[in-house]
């Protein structure tokens, strides 16, 4: 299908004007918006550009502040999920929105008509299960399931209406790339079908192989509007983001010491969600960004928690950091080891949002900086001025843009927060620095800064791990990469001599590969 | 009608302060709505309620006296509240404070020495924080929720003194009434300002109690570990705090306070042990302490507030013939304006009159 | 009538408003609130009950206003926690604060004053049966409601639509929001729910426990009903079998007390409630238990975005 044919024949779903406001924030802003029958449609942004903003009010999820929405030629309002259903919208969202505590059928049935019987729905899930590739037990409950298995139960649930229009948000973050390219062949059967498919993504490659058409958006904003496959990636990238992003430099140093050294160690999960860890074996030297790559939750949470100290393991020779056991000792202990730990949800994990930033800075150094920040002896009274200008340095360091000069963490973007909480860690030059998702949810300028920054400090002869879900960001930094899947983690491997695909076969399980399994094993025994 | 809330980026300092004295206000024209409706003269009930005990002498020494427990408690359970820890159970650790407090006097009544008096208020907050031990205990090792069982064991603790009013500690010389003998004078504790009037020195321990904690949590590590825990757990966890360990420390703390203001009650006010020697002060320690924002200095001036509720309810009842039991409404109503109120610090409330929303045609 | 039947009836008696408030409870916690005032609402319902008994003179008016004023004061629980998101605990506890306080106000005039007892419906033919027959099935219309509340809401629960759009809010506010599912409103419904099933208990016991008003004669019902909702893991026959337990308790140390076994009296009534802090205890020790089974956005505030 060409362009030229699009603007004659009458769009499946047009918007004019659509504007959301939060208060005095536009978060979308006099969107235009054509999608038409049979296309596969990019819609193409960075966090925060508006794009979950505008797909929630497309399905009824909020309300536009101003514009229409114009379905099949007729001007409609979506009041609510259930009217966008009704019209023939279905919905994939990329935070899932399912019930773990319910079964698959259970969670099918709650997005469907009352009438129809659960057994009902249970076969016709099968059947349309087994038609498009997307095998699943209604009788599972979605507490068991991996993430892969869960996002067939969101495609399932909105194919089993029916729609003309479907719209999945980053449906891809969370899966393999094996996994992908099977999801890939669903939407091509879907688009084949005649079904239109609202597909949203800041990964452009993915956006260039598979969409017929592309819009972009920018601070809530179109900023462009073509056909992804006549665009570079470069382009595209260009129309994303605005201006050029600095390129990440680094250059390897020969690797010293070894900082961090885990040995055969096996944790058992500790909540019934959990993910229990194996026989888990990495060494980091002095100088190394180890890159551990994974599909979320396959335990990179439990294994940040093992690293940090925030969950101590009884094996205390199991970790060691800088030549000492440190499996019993917590997490205080291994910063004043010269160990730092940035965690992944900066949310009450990295900060406290309701509190300012000059105490989510103690947060972290309240015993490390004990002596800078703490005095009156056994009574620990805190050094608000000293604390307050250790604030100041870490945010003018790293850039942190901030409303007043001691804001709550929650009055923050994510990409300065997140540039704090790093700063913070960086502040102090720690020996070791573990970091979770570095860059999750962060805009491209503040990515690439913190990139820069734990390749900096790598130079400067620190030890690195980072854990990441980002194959880019994983190819930019890393020195050595591994993988984790499924609570086991692969040997490392020299950042060059790994291919995407290699990454991705490890991804979806060590265990089940040939290859993968006996070098792990071997290296075991 | 609708009501919207929109989060707001920060919380509203304005509203922090104005929140309770909204909460107030709104409680009063309620009240003086309530009474229009029984039949009274609102202007005349408000007034004998919540001005005129504060116009003479001797009832500003009253007033004292039952704002000490008030605030002491409600210090107490602010820490503890601040860390996420729900102690509902102060009523029963007044009791056993009360009770441990009492043993020399009652048990060693012979003993005369100045000693008696100091050991006495130790042993009433060791007994309280002995009690508040227990809920403390299963949460942090059963992982047993607090609030239930410091609920529950607030019965036991007023049965276990009845047991022993009744029992072993009932005065020989009391015609089988269930009181125990009276305190000897060096087990009692001393007014603050003899020629004026009643109030004692638990008034005083309250006072320093409430600065002392104000302090603790403003300047000390031991206030943030505090704020951290109650806000995030993980986040305190990744401080390098220990919420099982803070679990103890809210308890201990609100216990001990709880212990020391019943015996102080007992030993200043009341001069024996009875059955009843709480007009339920444990339950409205727990309005004190939202209505102080749970800031000690806060709790200071809510604890005034409340105990003027307990004497201005006494005073309606004989001067305009109404029931003491609006003390107890009054004290319910205020808890649930606080909260009511409270919702404006964090969020901006929109009212629309219609369902209709702009823009979309 | 023998001995063995007179103590069931009265362990019949004693468990009705424990099970009936602890139903309500149960299908309130399951939509994700958590609401502590079960003592407060039980109050109001039972001066409620009273005093509509009394001025109409049928004890079934009195069940209807009983039911009526459960309900209507939970509804400011409800605006508190739900619209303006107040925090569930801390409401809570104003609201069991607000319903010992006031309800001692209305209920002032009618201390002292006689009740009016709810009189048994015998059930025709069944009632005959031995034994079974004069403890079951002649009873009281709201012993027969507390059989009908458990099987209609357990059947609500796990068999009906509505029942699993409920437990699904409970499970995750913000799957359900996406979803299309009316949160709040399912919220306000189940809220109101439980302030009835507190109401109807109340109602059972000014009109049938002991059919008079007395100040705080819940006595700590409402607090034990909150326990029995953790201790049978949010399902309606384990909340039955808990209720019937926890009144077996309290009956037999009445009885135990009346036979004067040589221990004081203020320890077998310490019973009922050291009772419910051992069954927590043994029930949360496990902690993976109680997580699989606590709904999980239970007692979490929701402010839908608009």
């Amino acid at each position: 299908m060409t362009l030229s044919e699009d603007a004659v024949a009458m769009p499946l779903l047009s918007v004019r004007g659509l504007t959301k406001l939060f208060g005095s924030f536009a978060a979308c802003s006099h969107i235009d918006l054509d999608i038409a029958g049979g296309e596969i449609h990019a819609l193409l942004g960075e966090n925060g550009a508006g794009k979950s903003t505008l797909v929630k009010m497309l399905f009824g999820v909020l309300q536009p502040s101003a514009g229409q929405i114009v379905w099949q030629g007729k001007t409609v309002t979506i009041g609510s999920p259930g009217e966008a259903r009704k019209l023939g919208v279905g919905m994939v969202f990329q935070h899932f929105s399912l019930f773990e505590a319910l079964t698959v059928g259970e969670n099918i049935a709650l997005s469907l008509d009352p009438k129809i019987s659960l057994a009902q729905i249970s076969d016709e899930a099968a059947s349309l299960s087994k038609a498009y590739g997307l095998p699943l037990d209604p009788k599972a409950h979605v507490a068991d399931l991996s993430v892969g298995e869960r996002q067939r139960i969101e495609i399932v649930r909105a194919l089993l209406q029916n729609p003309k229009l479907i719209i999945l948000d980053e449906p891809t973050s969370v899966l393999t790339p094996q996994e992908a390219d099977r999801l890939f062949e669903t939407l091509f059967k879907l688009r084949d079908e005649g079904r239109s498919v609202l597909y949203i993504s800041h990964r452009l490659e993915e956006v260039r192989r598979i969409c017929d058409r592309a819009t972009v958006l920018r601070h809530g904003k179109v900023t462009g509007a073509c056909d992804p496959r006549q665009e570079t990636p470069a382009s595209l990238a260009r129309m994303m983001v605005g201006s050029d992003i600095a390129e990440v430099h680094r250059e390897s140093v020969q690797p010293g010491e070894v900082r961090l050294d885990v040995a055969d160690l096996s944790v058992p999960a500790s909540t019934p969600f959990g993910v229990s860890l194996k026989n888990i074996t990495m060494k980091v030297r002095a100088g190394e960004i180890l890159a551990i790559a994974g599909v979320a939750g396959n335990g990179q949470g439990e294994l940040f928690d093992i690293l940090s100290g925030e969950h101590t393991v009884p094996e205390n020779d199991a970790v060691q950091i800088r030549g000492r056991a440190v499996g019993e000792i917590g997490i205080n202990g291994r910063r004043l080891m010269g160990a730092s730990f940035v965690p992944e949800e900066r949310h009450g994990h990295g900060a406290v949002t309701g509190m300012p930033l000059s105490d989510n800075l103690l947060l972290a150094r309240n015993q490390s900086d004990r002596r800078a920040f703490l005095g009156g002896g056994l009574f620990s009274i805190i050094r608000h001025a000293s604390v307050r200008s250790a604030t100041q340095r870490v945010c003018a360091e790293m850039d942190v843009r901030k409303s007043g000069e001691d804001p709550a963490a929650g009055a923050l973007s994510g990409g300065n927060l997140q540039k704090f909480i790093v700063g913070r860690e960086l502040d102090r030059q720690p020996a070791l620095l573990v970091v979770n998702q570095p860059t999750w949810g962060v805009d491209a300028g503040a990515a690439s800064r913190i990139r820069q920054a734990l390749i900096d400090l790598a130079r400067a002869g620190s030890a690195v791990v980072v854990i990441s879900q980002d194959l880019d960001e994983i190819f930019e930094v890393a020195t050595n990469i591994a993988v984790i899947s499924e609570g086991q983690l692969s040997d490392p491997y020299p950042a060059g001599t790994l291919t995407m695909e290699r990454i991705g076969l490890l991804m979806g399980g060590v265990h089940e590969r040939h290859s993968g399994s006996e070098v792990a094993h071997a290296h075991r025994a | 009608m609708h009501i919207e809330l929109e989060k707001r980026a920060a919380m509203s300092p304005a509203f922090s302060i104005l929140s309770p004295l909204l909460a107030l206000a709104l409680t009063l024209v309620f009240g003086a709505i309530m009474f229009a409706m029984l039949g009274k003269d609102p202007v005349a009930a408000m007034s004998a309620i919540f001005v005129e005990p504060l116009l003479e002498t001797w009832s500003l020494h009253e007033l004292a006296i039952k704002a000490a427990p008030l605030i002491l408690m409600g210090v107490g359970l602010a820490v503890c509240y601040r860390s996420n820890n729900w102690n509902i159970g102060a009523e029963g650790q007044f009791t056993i404070g009360a009770i441990t407090g009492s043993y020399l006097p009652i048990v060693f009544y012979d003993w005369h020495s100045p000693l008696v008096l100091p050991l006495m208020l130790l042993l009433g907050a060791l007994g309280g924080a002995l009690f508040a031990a227990i809920p403390a205990m299963l949460k942090a090792h059963f992982n047993t929720n607090e609030i239930l069982t410091s609920l529950m064991l607030v019965y036991i603790a007023q049965l276990f003194l009845d047991w022993l009013i009744r029992g072993a500690w009932r005065d020989p010389k009391g015609f089988n009434f269930p009181v125990s003998r009276d305190f000897a004078p060096e087990a009692v504790l001393p007014a603050i300002w003899e020629e004026s009037g009643r109030a004692h020195w638990a008034f005083i321990f309250a006072i320093v109690a409430a600065g002392l904690t104000w302090f603790m949590m403003r300047y000390t590590l031991k206030g943030f570990e505090i704020t951290v825990l109650g806000q995030s757990e993980r986040a305190g966890r990744f401080a390098g705090f220990s919420s099982k360990k803070m679990i103890w420390f809210g308890f201990l703390f609100s216990g001990a306070l709880a212990g020391l203001a019943g015996i102080c009650e007992v030993s200043g006010s009341i001069n024996h042990l009875q059955p009843a020697i709480s007009p339920g002060y444990g339950f409205t320690a727990i309005i004190v302490a939202f209505l102080g924002r749970l800031n000690p200095l806060g709790i200071v001036a809510s604890g005034l507030v409340l105990g003027l509720t307990y004497l201005g309810g006494e005073a309606a009842q004989l001067s305009i013939g109404v029931s003491d039991k609006v003390t107890r409404v009054f004290q319910g109503l205020l808890l649930f304006f606080v909260l009511s109120c409270d919702t404006l610090i964090y969020y901006k409330i929109r009212i629309t009159w219609t369902r209709m929303r702009g823009g979309v045609a | 009538m023998s001995m063995f039947e007179a103590i069931l009836l009265t362990v019949i008696t004693a468990s009705t408003p424990l099970v009936i408030a602890a139903i309500g409870e149960l299908v309130t916690e399951r939509s994700g609130v958590l609401n502590l005032g079960v003592e407060g609402m039980m109050i109001m319902g039972a001066v409620a009950a009273f005093a509509g008994a009394q001025m109409s003179g049928s004890p079934y008016i009195g069940i209807v206003s009983g039911i009526a004023g459960g309900a209507i004061f939970s509804l400011l629980f409800a605006f508190l926690t739900l619209t303006l998101v107040a925090n569930q605990v801390a409401t809570g506890l104003a609201l069991t604060l607000l319903g010992l306080g006031a309800s001692g106000m209305i209920g002032e005039s009618y201390v002292s004053i006689p009740g009016i007892r709810l009189g048994n419906i015998p059930i025709p033919l069944l009632s005959d049966i031995p034994v079974i027959g004069p403890v079951l099935f002649r009873q009281d219309l709201i012993f027969y409601l507390s059989i009908a509340l458990v099987i209609g809401v357990n059947w609500f629960l796990f068999r009906s639509r509505a029942g699993l759009k409920l437990r699904a809010i409970g499970d995750s506010h913000g799957s359900a929001h996406a979803l299309g599912i009316k949160v709040i409103r399912t919220r306000y419904l189940a809220v109101m729910f439980g302030g009835a099933c507190a109401g109807l208990a109340g109602a059972q016991l000014s009109l049938v426990y002991t059919p008079q008003w007395v100040e705080n004669m819940s006595a700590g019902r409402g607090w034990i009903t909150l326990a029995l909702v953790v201790f049978a893991s949010w399902r309606p026959w384990r909340v039955f079998a808990g209720g019937y337990l926890f009144g077996a308790v309290t009956i037999l140390q009445l009885h135990a007390q009346a036979l004067g076994l040589g221990i004081p009296s203020q320890f077998l009534s310490m019973l009922p409630y050291a009772a419910t802090i051992v069954v927590l205890v043994i029930i949360s020790h496990n902690r993976r238990t109680t997580l699989m089974n606590t709904p999980a956005s239970l007692g979490k505030a929701f402010v839908p975005e608009r």
